[in-house]
């Protein structure tokens, strides 16, 4: 990006109307991802002067364990509805979980599971880091993703959605191929990078799990709703990227998850979708489209 | 700019936890637990029985549902002593009708001020918990070990001398606790508290003073989660309580034994336009062949010992 500047630079404006088609294999109209966060938040982390990980003081009980549900009770049912349907996952990961908590990597991973990086804890944040601190960061990603899984990383979303004006011309340089922090546009595009290519992932605020719950206060059918809404929009539009973002401390609860499996029903039988992984539809797009 | 190197070391960057309180354990990969009842799905009713002094004390923090406007806030004191005085009584007869029997976690002050509501509780056969002395008595980090360990004894004393029985659990006032919180419920004897949302089980949870159970109360299902924070309908609530109730009957089929927490606030649901869609619910779950109602106490009776 254009440090400091009132336009950052981060893509070409391309209008939505008039666009070559962009083509999905077998014919589907729209590339559906699901793209669980699966996260560890530290109940007593160090303080980041530009933001504060706990909104009250440590130990805030129900911020914690509100978290660790999703990994001991809510990414267990999620899993299941998922591979029931025929959906695998986009794991944005805290990958300090490799360390934490290996059962429910080495769950994924043989779920035939994505991973990309989403920092190393949900609780240490990008702001404020220097260019060998976030090389740290990337570096370690990678390392750590590596070898609990034997994937590399093709991704990034920020920890907490926290950057610095080089975090993109960072991960292009490492030879990531996409970000999920850009939300501009249902369809992948250049992203301005230093030097590689990297494309911008549609990823979702507004069907965001977090979001639906807890900014627009749904009920967890209107969410359910929302998101058949969002598919068929997508689908009858063509062309288009759906991401489903997760975590597993809300959609688990049991209120949700039963409305939430109606959606995945919906989806798998309209038979409009290419259910995949963020990382195939980002091969996909480089090899179809050139930069 | 740069962060302190200590921002990029993690030292309990480890397997398992980030502390000592409890290990990891799945829900699913743990022994099948069985309710006294024999049924497969417990509902755990949970009423917050409080007192709001017109006066807030904001140490360590302003309670949820306290004072909003400026003193005298009349508005906000009444509506609460509303719920004590008609919406609990509702949910009294309520109970009644529908067999369940529940926890109530009372403020130590409502034993002190209004002992006739204390025996009435203890009649019915429901259980009574600690929940501090008043909407004045939070816990956070920032309140001394000496004066947490004094709202703590004087709860648990406070309400043992209204009902005659010493309170065996405790729910902290919006589950906030201190680091020091669970082992001085442990040195004072209470043997389960309702604070930590990380589970749907009862689980054991170490401090340097001995073990306590933890039962999770999840406020997710709660009245003061989906009807006054989301500002969903009692209908929309009665409704997912019913979905909840549903895909855990399902699991509890695979997995034995399952708890479906109700946590819910006279002042919030004991209002004439939603106990209508309360009395449904209770009325729903009693007729479930696979339900029963059961106290936090029974939950954690049901956790086998270590």
């Amino acid at each position: 990006m254009r440090e400091g500047e009132k336009d950052p630079s981060l893509y070409d404006f391309r209008p939505y109307r008039g666009r070559p088609k962009l083509n999905w294999p077998d014919g589907k109209q729209v590339a559906v991802w699901v793209s669980p966060n699966i996260e560890f938040y530290e109940l007593d982390p160090p303080a980041n002067p530009h933001r504060k990980s706990w909104t009250k003081p440590h130990p805030d009980v129900v911020g914690y364990s509100h978290r660790d549900y999703g990994n001991r009770v809510g990414h267990w049912r999620m899993a299941e509805v998922m591979t029931k349907h025929g959906f695998p996952g986009s794991v944005s990961l805290s990958v300090a979980m490799c360390q934490h908590l290996p059962q429910i990597v080495e769950d994924a991973n043989a779920r035939g599971w994505e991973f990309f990086s989403h920092g190393i804890y949900n609780t240490r944040y990008s702001y404020g880091m220097d260019e060998a601190q976030e090389r740290a960061l990337i570096e370690d990603s990678i390392k750590t993703v590596r070898d609990a899984t034997g994937q590399t990383i093709k991704g990034w979303l920020a920890p907490a959605l926290t950057h610095t004006p080089r975090t993109l011309d960072l991960i292009a340089e490492y030879g990531l191929s996409y970000t999920c922090d850009l939300y501009h546009d249902d369809q992948p595009g250049e992203v301005h990078v230093k030097q590689g290519r990297l494309i911008s992932m549609p990823y979702s605020l507004e069907v965001n799990d977090h979001y639906g719950f807890f900014v627009y206060n749904m009920s967890p059918r209107e969410y359910a709703d929302t998101l058949i809404r969002q598919y068929q929009r997508l689908a009858d539009e063509g062309g288009t990227v759906m991401c489903i973002p997760l975590h597993a401390y809300l959609i688990g609860q049991p209120h949700r998850i039963g409305p939430f499996e109606e959606v995945l029903k919906h989806i798998a039988a309209d038979g409009r979708a290419w259910i995949t992984r963020s990382g195939d539809i980002a091969d996909h797009y480089m090899r179809e489209v050139t930069a | 700019m740069s962060l302190e190197p200590e921002y990029l070391e993690y030292p309990l960057r480890r397997q398992g936890m980030d502390h000592d309180y409890y290990g990891y354990a799945s829900l699913f990969d743990r022994p099948p637990i069985a309710w006294p009842s024999g049924k497969s799905v417990a509902v755990a009713i949970v009423v917050n029985l409080e007192w709001f002094p017109i006066l807030p004390a904001d140490k360590p923090f302003r309670a949820p549902g306290h004072m909003v406007t400026p003193y005298p806030d009349y508005r906000h004191y009444t509506s609460r002593e509303y719920g004590t005085r008609v919406g609990f009584y509702r949910m009294l007869d309520a109970f009644a009708k529908s067999g369940a029997k529940v926890s109530v976690a009372a403020n130590s002050a409502i034993g002190e001020r209004y002992p006739q509501i204390i025996a009435d509780i203890v009649d019915a056969g429901h259980e009574i918990i600690a929940h501090s002395t008043d909407m004045n008595g939070a816990i956070a980090t920032g309140l001394a070990e000496d004066e947490e360990h004094a709202l703590i004894t004087a709860s648990l004393d406070a309400l043992e001398t209204a009902s005659g029985a010493r309170p065996r659990g405790w729910m902290s006032i919006a589950r906030s606790q201190s680091f020091n919180t669970a082992r001085l419920l442990a040195e004072a004897g209470v043997s389960y508290m309702c604070d930590w949302v990380n589970d749907e089980l009862p689980y054991r949870f170490t401090t340097a003073a001995g073990d306590l159970i933890n039962i999770p109360v999840n406020h997710e299902l709660s009245d003061r989660q989906i009807i006054t924070v989301q500002q969903n309908s009692a209908d929309s609530w009665v409704q997912q309580m019913q979905d909840a109730h549903a895909f855990l009957t399902a699991e509890a089929k695979i997995f034995g034994g399952r708890m479906l927490p109700i946590n819910v606030t006279p002042y919030i649901m004991g209002l004439p336009y939603r106990m209508g869609a309360f009395e449904r619910l209770l009325g729903w779950l009693a007729a479930q062949p696979d339900t029963a109602f059961h106290t936090t106490g029974e939950i954690a009776d049901a956790l086998a010992p270590a």
